[in-house]
């Protein structure tokens, strides 16, 4: 057994880490200190820079401009970019769609799609789930019906995020409601300007319409945007699920966050002459919380090392999802504790880029509270906890 | 033993209750959230109107008798439906503050109005270094002649935006975090000198924060003696402390029907999602953990009203508000956890109950807050 990075991992560390710090911007950066929200011009600018390095898709094969990296070269890369707080790229385009269109679409298809998500030219949303059909999926009711060259869609996605900024949304539809229900649904890529698609914003808790509802009347899809076969979307779809658990433990994140959270705790006054990183009660939370991501930073790179001697990430990669997740939560906890009074003002507005008015509170405190409500979703999305725990019951212990 | 309420707690219950269910609805509080002054004024009269604004006083300040337990049942029905006027803020801490501290001359001089409907107050206490440390005070009163000169910084002032009067807590002498030389002042909000930056909370309270420069107050708008305002004010923070505390208990109420509710209609895989017994029992913890700050709630009010000794009493407010504050994380969790990505939605109401419980948990000190209040108090809860 051997942790140790190799001579070469360790030059590809310090490769990446000099470009990161030439080429991160450094007004993203200050928005992402300040826990400003980060607008589509800040995450297309951020993705085109590491597109010009050859960086933009570590997951892609080399073929189509992937990185050719090593699983170990993938961790060290997410590990710098946390470090300095780079946002990954929005995953609908890069780490969703794009394995898709690579591993079952048609080479017209690779051609016609693949170059402008690496360049970051087109931005992609999903179209999933819908009213009804949320933890259970495959009950998806949006239909499909052929109609010449052209499929007709009808029907409603909902959590569809920041579809307002997408171009083009990937969607899984219903081409047969005869068949039993995961057999019967198709994968279409549809192009958002098409007439007949409109999109009805949905309000969070903590102020953002991050996702919206898309509603399709009779919109008409070219049959050469459908992927692979007809009805056999949902094995597609599975395929892209396995690539969305992929890093999703967070774990270089939540290391940072945990320092950053060490270092406020350091500044904070407690009301009673110190400061709470050395109040004992909230010093065990943050003991705890480091000890907690270092069993799961240790969980990852078990995986990693089975991955990068060729195995699959199997069904335990639904524990880095559900422990990832709800570690971050416990950081969102922590930070909006440590805030204390200043986590309650509502002020999402000073968030956004280009607010002048007067601030409420300081350091970005009053943005503690929001960032908690909204990463509530972190347990639900990308398949919930709670069917993560199916999948350990059912795939790895047998129940 | 006795854990019913008397006739009266009956009736203050059955008319509250009557009010939220008719006067309430989630989007008549939209509709009172977004007005210019985010409540509403007519039902403040209304409050007048019916005397609850008289609950939080004692009979010789023509009060229904200032019974935390009275208190408690009030609040609950109003976290069931999150009642956004001021009655904590304005009523139970500023009039407390009024009652606790002020003189004869004082108390006939403003309660009256206040129980009439017709005085808003605020108490400005928290500083931005003071976390929840009531004696965290750096905000300065120097005498000049007949008046005080105020200087300082007061966060999360509740009602700060709406109220005619603030009562300020103020060092009078000592240093920081000294107990002793702590003074509460009532400022008049329109004083030369006071500017406010207001704002809304995440729970839809409006709040402001308030800095006082060479504010002018008059001598005689000391409440009480000078330099020892500290017991009283902590005395009146715990009652305010109670009183969230019960409304949480109407709040995790509401959450946990909402999702009982939510699950039995709910369907996924063709079946109600509540017939998932992986469901059902996270619904189960979540009624046992309404259940503890129900009691724990009941305590502390019982305990408030007794003639127990003042260390006993706070160590019972401590108590509440540390085992409330692990509900409202839990059942406000597990209630948007279950509801999906729903239950974080602008549109339903659960994500608002977690809002306010969240907010809940912060107010006049959070969880680890009060449970190490609790252990440093020395006495017993209950002989």
């Amino acid at each position: 057994m051997n942790v140790a990075f190799t001579v070469e991992e360790l030059n590809f560390k310090n490769a990446v880490r000099a470009f990161l710090e030439a080429e991160f911007p450094a007004d993203i950066r200050a928005k992402i200190d300040g826990r400003f929200r980060l607008d589509k011009e800040d995450y297309v600018r951020w993705q085109k820079i590491l597109y010009r390095k050859g960086w933009a898709a570590p997951n892609w094969p080399v073929e189509y401009g992937g990185t050719g990296w090593t699983a170990i070269q993938k961790y060290i890369f997410a590990e710098e970019m946390a470090r300095v707080g780079a946002p990954e790229p929005v995953a609908f385009g890069i780490k969703m769609v794009a394995p898709v269109i690579f591993t079952y679409g048609s080479e017209e298809q690779r051609q016609r799609f693949l170059p402008d998500i690496l360049a970051s030219n087109v931005w992609w949303c999903q179209g999933y789930s819908e009213p009804n059909a949320g933890s259970d999926l495959a009950a998806l009711k949006t239909s499909a019906v052929l109609d010449g060259d052209h499929y007709i869609v009808n029907g409603t996605k909902t959590w569809n995020t920041l579809g307002q900024y997408a171009d083009w949304i990937f969607c899984l539809v219903r081409t047969d409601s005869t068949a039993k229900k995961q057999e019967g649904i198709t994968f279409l890529l549809i192009d958002m300007k098409t007439p007949g698609i409109k999109l009805s914003p949905i309000y969070l808790i903590d102020g953002h319409p991050e996702v919206n509802e898309v509603h399709f009347d009779n919109v008409r899809v070219p049959v050469e945007n459908r992927i692979g076969e007809e009805n056999q979307g949902w094995t597609y779809a599975k395929v892209l699920l396995t690539h969305e658990r992929t890093n999703i433990a967070g774990v270089p994140r939540s290391k940072i966050r945990l320092e950053k959270l060490k270092a406020i705790a350091a500044n904070t006054p407690d009301g009673q002459g110190g400061v709470m990183l050395s109040d004992p009660v909230f010093a065990k939370k943050i003991a705890e919380a480091e000890i907690q991501i270092l069993a799961l930073e240790y969980a990852e790179l078990r995986t990693l090392a089975a991955v990068s001697v060729g195995k699959a990430p199997g069904p335990e990669s639904s524990i880095l999802k559900i422990v990832g997740t709800e570690t971050a939560q416990y950081l969102d906890e922590l930070t909006m504790e440590l805030a204390a009074w200043h986590s309650l003002p509502f002020v999402p507005e000073q968030f956004e880029s280009g607010f002048a008015g007067e601030v409420v509170g300081s350091d970005g405190a009053a943005a503690t509270a929001l960032h908690y409500f909204n990463n509530r979703k972190l347990s639900i999305f990308g398949g919930s906890n709670e069917i993560q725990r199916n999948i350990i019951s059912k795939a790895v212990l047998g129940l | 033993m006795d854990f019913s309420y008397s006739e009266e707690q009956q009736m203050l219950q059955d008319s509250v209750s009557k009010f939220v269910q008719r006067h309430y609805g989630f989007d008549v509080r939209k509709e009172i959230l977004a007005s210019p002054r985010g409540f509403s004024a007519e039902n403040w009269q209304l409050f007048a109107k019916l005397g609850w604004l008289t609950v939080p006083f004692k009979i010789e300040d023509d009060g229904f008798g200032g019974f935390a337990t009275d208190l408690m049942v009030i609040m609950e029905e109003f976290g069931k439906a999150m009642v956004v006027e001021p009655f904590v803020a304005s009523a139970v801490l500023g009039g407390g503050l009024i009652s606790e501290l002020g003189s004869a001359q004082q108390k006939s001089a403003w309660l009256p109005q206040l129980m009439s409907g017709s005085l808003q107050l605020a108490c400005a206490l928290a500083e931005p270094d003071s976390r929840y440390n009531l004696a965290s005070v750096t905000t300065t009163a120097v005498v000049q002649g007949d008046s005080f000169i105020v200087d300082g910084s007061k966060i999360l002032v509740l009602n700060g935006p709406d109220a005619d009067q603030l009562l300020v807590s103020v060092r009078t002498a000592g240093a920081d975090r000294d107990i002793h030389g702590i003074s509460v002042l009532l400022v008049d909000a329109n004083s030369p000198g006071v500017r406010k930056h207001s704002y809304t909370n995440v729970d839809g309270h409006r709040a402001a924060e308030i800095t006082l420069t060479r504010v002018k107050v008059p001598a005689e708008r000391l409440l009480g003696a000078v330099d020892a305002a500290y017991a009283g004010l902590e005395r009146m923070v715990d009652r305010a402390t109670l009183a969230v505390c019960a409304e949480a208990v109407g709040a995790l109420d509401s959450l946990l029907a909402k999702t009982v509710e939510y699950s039995k209609t709910r369907k996924q895989f063709g079946v109600a999602i509540g017939s998932f017994q992986a469901l059902q029992h996270r619904m189960a913890d979540m009624f046992i953990e309404c259940q503890l700050a129900r009691s724990i709630v009941m305590m502390a009010a019982m305990q408030l009203d007794s003639d127990a000794p003042d260390a006993d009493k706070m160590r019972a407010v401590s108590a509440a508000k540390s085992r409330v504050g692990k509900a409202n994380r839990k059942v406000g969790q597990e209630a948007v956890q279950l509801h999906g990505g729903i239950g974080i939605t602008d549109e339903l109401d659960v994500g608002h109950l977690f809002k306010r419980v969240t907010a809940i948990e912060t107010l006049y000190g959070n969880t680890d807050f009060h449970t190490a209040r609790f252990a440093r108090q020395q006495g017993a809860i209950c002989e």
